[in-house]
């Protein structure tokens, strides 16, 4: 296991201005985090760091003593947007089964799984928005990984494809992957999260078990932010 | 102009066995030396499309400059080379087709390099985030935007078809424009040209812009099919 | 893997196929008078069905022809600046040059004849009147056996006509068939041979204007490329071609050769 998570101090700058700014927190080996927080309070970029895509400017980030870099093979991020190849449904997975070495017979049951049986052989880049994420999340499964990292996936998607992807990533914790989850859904937020990271303005406002956050948000940020007002 | 398309239906429809050797001929050297130049260039245009290395900024503009290079200057380059008193003469190419197809190789080869280079490195630009999160090897990477890319780097092998087929200087310096040896299309153009036969050369000139058009009318039906199937 | 090995198979096909590979070969470095006039298409089937050598024609002008020759690019020269011809053997880089035909040169103009040059023998005064009046002249500037011959006549008239480069006097710096189209472009006078002239189908209104002057006597001479200095060279069949050009059939040959019922070329090889 490359959990536990620990991050210390973490900062990022962008030129002079710091976007992440001293953040500091564990994650343990199970379970599904929710990462929470308003417009540019630097959910993606905190998970982007975690996955080793991009340095820190300042502290450090530890997966079980190792620098995000070394592991980001073991991790697999899930973009807002998915970024698919310009081949067939099946193809695109079979890419990913190819390169990271792993059994290509086990591509029909991923497509199976995320409920993409019948559109094995379309092209990729016809697929709905749902879709597109459902083949998206296949391939970040297909790559084995120990730790699931979730960029808003079912933003801006119709309610049935929220219900199938939530069901497919709820299936992959059940089976023991660690799920960190950016999201704006607060509904979504309280039906996946097992604990709660709330961030404004590049900093931790609070990180609390789910029950807790949702029953009795200790920062007057996440107060307002649950009760429907603008948070900047 | 009227009595040069008459003449050129004529020439067509009496199915010349000499127009027809010249057709192929040119169609053979063209297409071979557009293949070559896609082995040379594609390899150059992705890894400067993928790369970052000190002077790269040069090797781009000299790439972008080598697309202009004029066909003569490339053809009398191969003739020294290849002539019985240069460097490469006991091969005894020179006059022959495939001293014709290493003139145009060359000629087309930085056109092949420096398009390719701006289709694969807007690619790139779309899957690379993907891709290191992936953690695919360079290879990999390489090989996938390759594919994904393959139908408009079709586009980049019909410019430099487009450039090898229509050039003169090149292939009349190191090919001699020798009858039902190493005569193409617009060798025998300049050749009836300076016989004062217009009506001919421009009969000739208008069979070979028909066949430009056929290539690229068959490269552009494949294009639009996968345009359709998303796959562009 | 067979995508690859198919490509690879194809390119090594189209690389090296198939049928120019001719058992016996030569080629011939000429000069484009020789190959414009259809010459070559007419002699050249019944040599090679004589002897089965394949002959080669690469039609550029004299000056690049004698260069290439020295490159080695080539079995045989056939061409028309004699000087230029003995300095070649001189030089070790042919065996013997021998004549093979003469035709003559001509000055073409348009039909107006501006300069008034028609009907004129006298070379030398033609070309002086023509610089004098100004008028348009057309040359090759190419170093070509044409335009050699051409500088020698304005050198003896006294008159630089470089001196007018860009002005009345044009030097297209091409082959004989595009100084013409372009001579006849711009109305210019221009000295062509005359089996280029009479083969050329884009005379419009040009006629000639100034012949019959003995120094426009215009002499071809072929001479076989020398295996000491080129040992690539075919140098048994290049000997073969060159005697087959000299012999009775060959000159029989070249005087049968003729175009809208003129004869373009007269054999004068010496019989010896």
């Amino acid at each position: 296991m490359i959990l536990p998570l620990a991050v210390r101090d973490l900062v990022l700058r962008f030129g002079q201005a710091n976007v992440l700014n001293g953040l500091s927190f564990d994650l343990g080996g199970s379970g599904c985090t929710m990462i929470m927080g308003p417009n540019g309070s630097g959910k993606s970029l905190l998970l982007k760091l975690l996955h080793g895509l991009m340095t820190p400017s300042g502290g450090r980030i530890e997966w079980g003593g190792r620098a995000p870099r070394d592991v980001t093979a073991r991790q697999a991020l899930v973009f807002q947007k998915p970024v698919l190849l310009r081949r067939s449904v099946a193809a695109n997975i079979d890419f990913v089964l190819r390169a990271r070495g792993k059994d290509r017979d086990r591509r029909d049951a991923l497509l199976e799984h995320v409920g993409l049986g019948h559109k094995a052989s379309q092209p990729a880049r016809l697929l709905s928005g749902g879709e597109a994420q459902r083949l998206a999340l296949a391939r970040a499964l297909a790559t084995d990984p120990e730790v699931l990292l979730l960029d808003e996936p079912t933003a801006s998607l119709d309610p049935a494809s929220v219900v199938a992807i939530e069901g497919i990533v709820a299936d992959a914790r059940a089976r023991g992957v660690r799920v960190i989850f950016v999201t704006h859904d607060i509904g979504q937020a309280r039906r996946m999260a097992d604990d709660v990271l709330f961030l404004q303005r590049g900093r931790i406002a609070e990180h609390t078990p789910a029950a807790a956050f949702f029953h009795a948000p200790q920062s007057q940020a996440a107060r307002d932010y649950l009760n429907g007002r603008i948070v900047v | 102009m009227g009595e040069a398309v008459t003449l050129a239906l004529q020439l067509v429809l009496s199915g010349d066995p000499d127009l027809l050797e010249i057709v192929l001929l040119s169609l053979r050297v063209s297409l071979t030396a557009t293949v070559l130049a896609c082995l040379i260039g594609l390899p150059i245009g992705s890894l400067v499309a993928i790369g970052r290395f000190p002077g790269r900024n040069a090797v781009l503009i000299v790439m972008n400059a080598l697309m202009g290079l004029p066909p003569v200057v490339v053809g009398l380059l191969v003739y020294l080379h290849l002539s019985r008193s240069g460097p490469l003469g006991f091969l005894g190419l020179l006059y022959t087709p495939t001293a014709m197809i290493i003139a145009q190789t060359l000629l087309i080869a930085p056109i092949v390099a420096a398009l390719s280079r701006q289709v694969l490195e807007d690619l790139h630009a779309e899957y690379s985030e993907q891709f290191r999160s992936l953690c695919l090897t360079r290879v990999q990477a390489v090989e996938a935007l390759l594919w994904d890319a393959r139908y408009s780097l079709l586009t980049v092998g019909l410019a430099g078809f487009g450039r090898a087929v229509a050039e003169v200087g090149a292939v009349i310096i190191v090919g001699g424009n020798i009858d039902h040896l190493t005569r193409v299309m617009t060798t025998a153009i300049a050749l009836e040209t300076s016989k004062g036969d217009l009506a001919l050369a421009l009969a000739l000139g208008i069979i070979l812009l028909v066949i430009a058009l056929g290539v690229n009318a068959a490269v552009q039906s494949v294009r639009m099919t996968a345009t359709r199937q998303a796959y562009v | 893997m067979q995508i690859k090995a198919f490509g690879a198979a194809t390119i090594a096909t189209l690389l090296t196929g198939g049928a120019w590979a001719q058992e016996q070969s030569i080629i011939v470095q000429s000069t484009t008078s020789t190959a414009n006039s259809g010459l070559y298409d007419h002699l050249l089937p019944m040599f090679e069905n004589e002897t089965g050598i394949k002959v080669n024609v690469v039609a550029v002008g004299t000056g690049q022809a004698i260069k290439n020759a020295e490159n080695c690019d080539g079995d045989v020269l056939l061409v028309h600046a004699r000087s230029a011809e003995e300095a070649f053997v001189e030089a070790g880089y042919g065996t013997e040059r021998m004549d093979l035909m003469y035709n003559d040169f001509v000055i073409v103009g348009p039909e107006d004849d501006p300069a008034g040059v028609g009907g004129m023998e006298d070379v030398r005064a033609a070309l002086s009147k023509i610089a004098g009046e100004g008028a348009l002249f057309a040359s090759r500037g190419d170093d070509s056996g044409t335009n050699r011959k051409e500088m020698a006549l304005w050198a003896e008239t006294g008159i630089d006509p470089s001196a007018a480069s860009g002005d009345w006097y044009r030097e297209t710096g091409s082959g004989m068939g595009a100084t013409l189209n372009a001579g006849i472009g711009m109305g210019a006078y221009v000295m062509t041979d005359r089996a280029t002239w009479i083969s050329f189908e884009n005379k419009q209104d040009y006629e000639i204007q100034v012949q019959g002057d003995a120094d426009m006597f215009n002499q071809y001479g072929v001479i076989p490329v020398s295996p000491e200095r080129c040992p690539s060279v075919n140098a048994e069949a290049a000997q073969t071609f060159a005697d087959w050009l000299v012999s009775d059939e060959g000159q029989d040959a070249i005087a049968a050769y003729t175009v809208a019922d003129q004869q373009l070329f007269f054999p004068n090889a010496s019989s010896d």
